[in-house]
């Protein structure tokens, strides 16, 4: 079973997780991705999501099925938020649920990775000194 | 008969061309030509045009793929999620 979704509301993450236990179930892994304050030393302020939501959806149900066939994992849920977030959200949030914990911990991680490099959602940070997009260092006015 | 084919953009690339951007398409056109089309429209965006992947219909797709009028197709840079 999977569960997924977009979301610009505050991540449930209790929810997330009862909604993968399962009677057969030994393990629940769970990830959060949160907002960092500091990164090389600079302070970020706040960051702002975008997505292209259509396609992230089905993406993520792409992985969670992913995730279900490659490990031994039973149930899947994944969030993600996008719109403005503050130092300390709960960006992303993963919960899986296998018979054991190393398929859990497996299962959680490959869909994680997953995410953050194929899904299609951009973060734009803001700073002390402004702001830029993430990721997208390549995209710079040339000349 | 022309048409107009949509194209969606996001994150930086959004911002600087718009989020929705139109060409028109005679008959069909493969991805690596609507790429080039785009620089061609945008060389001071070459760059980060080129460093986009291409969804077509909520797909990432390969260069020699053939893109109709009727298709959603999306610039896609590269994501930052997490």
């Amino acid at each position: 079973m999977i569960n997924f979704a977009i979301t610009h509301e505050v991540i449930d993450v209790q929810h997330l997780i009862e909604s993968v236990k399962d009677r057969n179930c030994g393990a629940v892994c769970t990830f959060m991705g949160t907002v960092r304050e500091l990164t090389d030393g600079k302070k970020t302020l706040y960051l702002e999501y975008e997505t292209y939501q259509e396609m992230a959806e089905k993406m993520l149900e792409e992985i969670g099925n992913e995730v279900l066939e490659k490990f031994q994992c039973s149930k899947i849920a994944m969030v993600h938020r996008v719109g403005r977030l503050d130092i300390e959200e709960v960006a992303v949030a993963i919960a899986v649920s296998a018979p054991h914990r190393k398929a859990s911990f497996e299962g959680c991680r490959y869909a994680i990775d997953r995410i953050k490099e194929f899904v299609p959602i951009w973060k734009k940070e803001y700073g002390e000194d402004g702001a830029n997009w993430v990721g997208c260092n390549c995209l710079r006015k040339e000349g | 008969m022309e048409r107009k084919l949509k194209i969606l953009c996001f994150a930086e690339l959004g911002e600087k061309i718009g989020k929705c951007v139109e060409i028109s398409m005679e008959t069909e056109i493969t991805v690596s030509g609507l790429i080039e089309r785009l620089i061609k429209m945008y060389p001071e965006y070459q760059h980060s045009i080129q460093s986009c992947m291409i969804a077509v219909n909520q797909k990432y797709v390969k260069v020699d793929t053939v893109i109709r009028s009727d298709d959603q197709v999306a610039l896609i840079p590269p994501v930052s999620g997490g």
